[in-house]
């Protein structure tokens, strides 16, 4: 019961994922430009109900500012004014200022200035806009705290402080209490100014971006990715690796032990001497040979997983097809001329169904930590986010000595539920099915 | 036995081969410009220069063998045969600690490491195994019996590689308890070199034995239970033998056979999860090596640790099959 209500949930979970989150998120997981407003390795936001309170990433767009725009001397002052409100016991990660503007022959000039809550106006940037000759010309840029312009600025304000920041990063001093190295709480105003000196000049777009400590339900990875987008698309994913890969193994298995067990003698010592070799392979590092060769497609893996997933039900088909080879209607059906053929698919395989699901559901799991695995040592298909892959990454990045705990633990949390659902799922059917074990379970 | 080990080695050599062979030409060729850029030959022109060296290139390939077709038979039984004996010349990328590039020197370097490694694991799990295997059989149904079910399951739910960096994130960053990486810091001929490697070892270990232990108990009591209602434990109880010596004495050494094909597998089967394990850890043995190995893809190491693994792997389960014939003796005869 729990098994089906987690599978229900989870596939409920990846119905809904193109609804939650842009379906381009998946396709671009590996591209670093889509995730570039995003914080670097984010803790999930409810971790500030412990501990301490740490900044929450903050990103405002043009939206969220207040525009004032005045003309003086023939000069067009444009000024898109954010309010921050700081409450965090620790300071921002880092900072960016966007813009997209659109001018002519003359640059506009930009000047960021920020006002803290001790009203003191700190100008940190100050600067022209590179030259064009292009008439339309549409300048996109980013201006980031190791922004040497802003490092610069920031060192000129050295004498409101009572103590020396020449040690700090400017995300830091911005936001920096006079009197001691803590944080200033209270309501910030960021105000970009852009000095226009034509009327062809237009601003397209702005915004600001602090970089949080903690951002989303899960955090961010180093690369900046929502870790919430690769677990979700983890979902369907696995589903579909787990469901392809054990339903056709399973499938290949059920036909192999049949034919062996019900043609018996000869052909059974036959095939099953080829199931005892294929069972004595090392599966893992054959697939691993396999998928060095072949490239890491996630198609070919759920092939290679399916070559060396059967032997197990065939070897437990065959023995129960061995006794039903015997059944009075068996023999019945072979007595009136009845082609093998037809004795096989007609009369012993729908007996043996409600086995093969239970076995289905069973094997399940194996697939996808088979999967997990391979994707883990770095074979697994890179476009793809599946929970494996996310592993990887974190293993690259060493997240596990750095703490990065929510990196690795929903990901393996997320495996482990899948695998643990098919298996009730699986156990409650075969106990039902099995007439093995029901045998076994009289006492 | 021997058929399945020489078709691992087979189907190796085939998948691997034609890229060996590219690998090796690249080789050649940087090589042959590389003699020619310090040389003293001089050329007239650009195309003079070429020739030369694709001449080279194609004259070396021909002693190498390269030239030919890397499916040739007799080529591939030459590789079987060097593979065999392990004569995989140098590695690209890999050293042992004393310098040496061959990839028989390295692979028997950091083989007795992951055997140490594993062999530990696998007793610990097998003695805990059996004990609470048998000690919740007994008490079937009650609240242990259901605990150890539960962890079965778990168990078998779990990456073990995942446990692994879990086990890292608690152990080593959060308690400081044991190192995040099992590579020990001394050099082997330090006289504590033992400690330091055991210390280093003991986080890999009680990972493996989690893992390990909670389904193996869990075979151990499902044989155990049906052994448990067969007629002559009744018989037995009704001959006023203790419960306690009729379970650890009498059932358990029924249960014996079945125990050590199923645990056989098992331990096969868990042979591919130590080795991620022990790449997760940077336990300097065999997983870790495959690992990196995939990584910078040095073919020579890896077709040689596949070779290697495959005699572990196979010797592993052939001990379980004369271990079945041990404990069942009515396989004797046979």
């Amino acid at each position: 019961m729990i098994g089906v209500s987690i599978i229900a949930f989870l596939l409920l979970l990846s119905a809904l994922a193109p609804l939650i989150i842009p379906i381009e998120s998946y396709k671009l997981w590996n591209d670093p430009d889509y995730w570039i407003n995003n914080p670097k390795t984010a803790a999930p936001f409810w971790k500030n109900v412990f501990g301490t309170k740490e900044f929450e990433h903050t990103s405002l767009d043009q939206s969220d500012a207040i525009i004032t725009s005045e003309l003086s001397e023939g000069i067009r002052v444009v000024n898109y004014r954010f309010e921050i409100n700081m409450q965090a016991d620790d300071f921002p990660d880092d900072f960016m200022f966007l813009h997209t503007v659109k001018y002519g022959d003359i640059p506009p000039v930009l000047q960021i200035d920020i006002t803290r809550p001790d009203n003191n106006t700190f100008t940190v940037y100050y600067s022209s806009l590179p030259t064009t000759n292009n008439v339309n010309n549409t300048f996109t840029d980013r201006i980031f705290s190791t922004n040497n312009n802003i490092k610069e600025s920031l060192s000129q304000y050295q004498s409101f402080f009572i103590f020396p920041i020449s040690g700090f990063e400017p995300q830091v001093i911005i936001f920096l209490d006079t009197s001691k190295p803590r944080v200033l709480e209270g309501m910030y105003q960021i105000s970009q100014k852009f000095f226009l000196f034509d009327n062809s000049s237009s601003i397209e777009d702005v915004g600001v971006i602090l970089g949080g400590k903690v951002y989303g339900i899960m955090g961010t990875d180093d690369l900046r990715r929502d870790l919430v987008v690769g677990i979700i698309w983890g979902i369907p994913i696995a589903l579909f690796i787990g469901l392809t890969v054990s339903i056709f193994s399973i499938s290949i298995g059920l036909i192999y032990g049949v034919v062996a067990g019900y043609r018996g003698k000869k052909t059974d010592e036959g095939m099953m001497r080829i199931n005892d070799i294929f069972y004595a392979f090392p599966t893992l590092i054959l697939l691993i040979l396999l998928s060095i060769t072949f490239g890491s497609n996630i198609f070919l893996i759920i092939v290679i997983l399916m070559i060396f997933g059967w032997m197990g039900t065939a070897k437990v088909i065959r023995s129960i097809a061995l006794q039903m080879r015997n059944f009075q209607y068996v023999e019945a059906a072979k007595l009136m001329g009845q082609s093998d053929l037809k004795v096989i698919f007609k009369h012993i395989i729908p007996q043996l169904l409600p086995l093969t699901f239970a076995s289905v559901a069973i094997s399940v799991p194996g697939a996808i930590l088979a999967e997990a695995a391979l994707s883990f040592i770095g074979l697994g298909d890179p476009t793809l986010p599946t929970w494996g892959q996310l592993l990887h990454d974190a293993n690259t990045a060493d997240a596990a000595s750095r703490g990065i705990w929510w990196w690795i633990i929903p990901p393996g949390l997320m495996i482990a539920l899948t695998a643990l659902a098919f298996f009730l799922i699986g156990n409650a059917l075969d106990s039902i099915a099995n007439p093995l074990r029901n045998k076994n379970r009289k006492g | 036995m021997l058929l399945v080990l020489f078709s691992t080695i087979f189907i190796t050599v085939i998948l691997l081969g034609p890229t060996l062979d590219k690998l090796l030409v690249d080789a050649v060729r940087n090589q042959v410009i590389d003699e020619v850029n310090q040389g003293t030959l001089k050329f007239q022109n650009s195309d003079e220069r070429s020739s030369y060296i694709n001449n080279q290139i194609e004259l070396r390939s021909k002693t190498l063998g390269l030239d030919q077709d890397p499916l040739n038979p007799s080529k591939l039984v030459h590789r079987v045969v060097s593979v065999m004996t392990l004569d995989l010349g140098k590695s690209h990328f890999f050293t042992t600690e004393h310098g040496s590039s061959n990839v028989r020197d390295i692979i028997f370097e950091k083989t007795p490491k992951t055997l140490l490694l594993f062999t530990t694991a696998t007793l610990c799990v097998t003695v805990i195994g059996i004990f609470l295997g048998t000690y919740v059989a007994g008490k079937q149904g009650s609240w242990w019996d259901k605990f150890n079910s539960i962890i079965a399951i778990f168990s078998n739910s779990f990456p073990s590689w995942w446990v692994a960096m879990i086990m890292i994130l608690i152990f080593a960053f959060t308690l400081h308890l044991f190192p995040a990486r099992a590579t020990p810091l001394s050099s082997p001929s330090d006289p504590y070199y033992i400690f330091d490697l055991l210390y280093h070892m003991a986080l890999p270990l009680i990972t493996l034995i989690i893992v390990g232990f909670g389904s193996w108990a869990y075979v151990v009591r499902y044989f155990l239970i049906n052994i448990l209602n067969e007629d002559f434990i009744y018989a037995k109880r009704t001959m006023g033998i203790s419960r306690r010596k009729i379970l650890y004495s009498h059932a358990l050494r029924n249960a014996g056979p079945p125990i050590a094909t199923a645990v056989g597998l098992g331990l096969a089967s868990s042979f591919g999860g130590a080795f991620i394990t022990e790449a997760v850890f940077d336990w300097p043995g065999m997983g870790k090596l495959f690992y990196d190995a995939i990584g910078l893809l040095d073919i020579p190491i890896i077709i040689g640790l596949t070779y290697t693994t495959t005699v572990i792997f196979l010797v592993t389960i052939f001990i379980t099959d004369i271990t079945y014939s041990l404990l069942d003796p009515r396989v004797k005869g046979s």
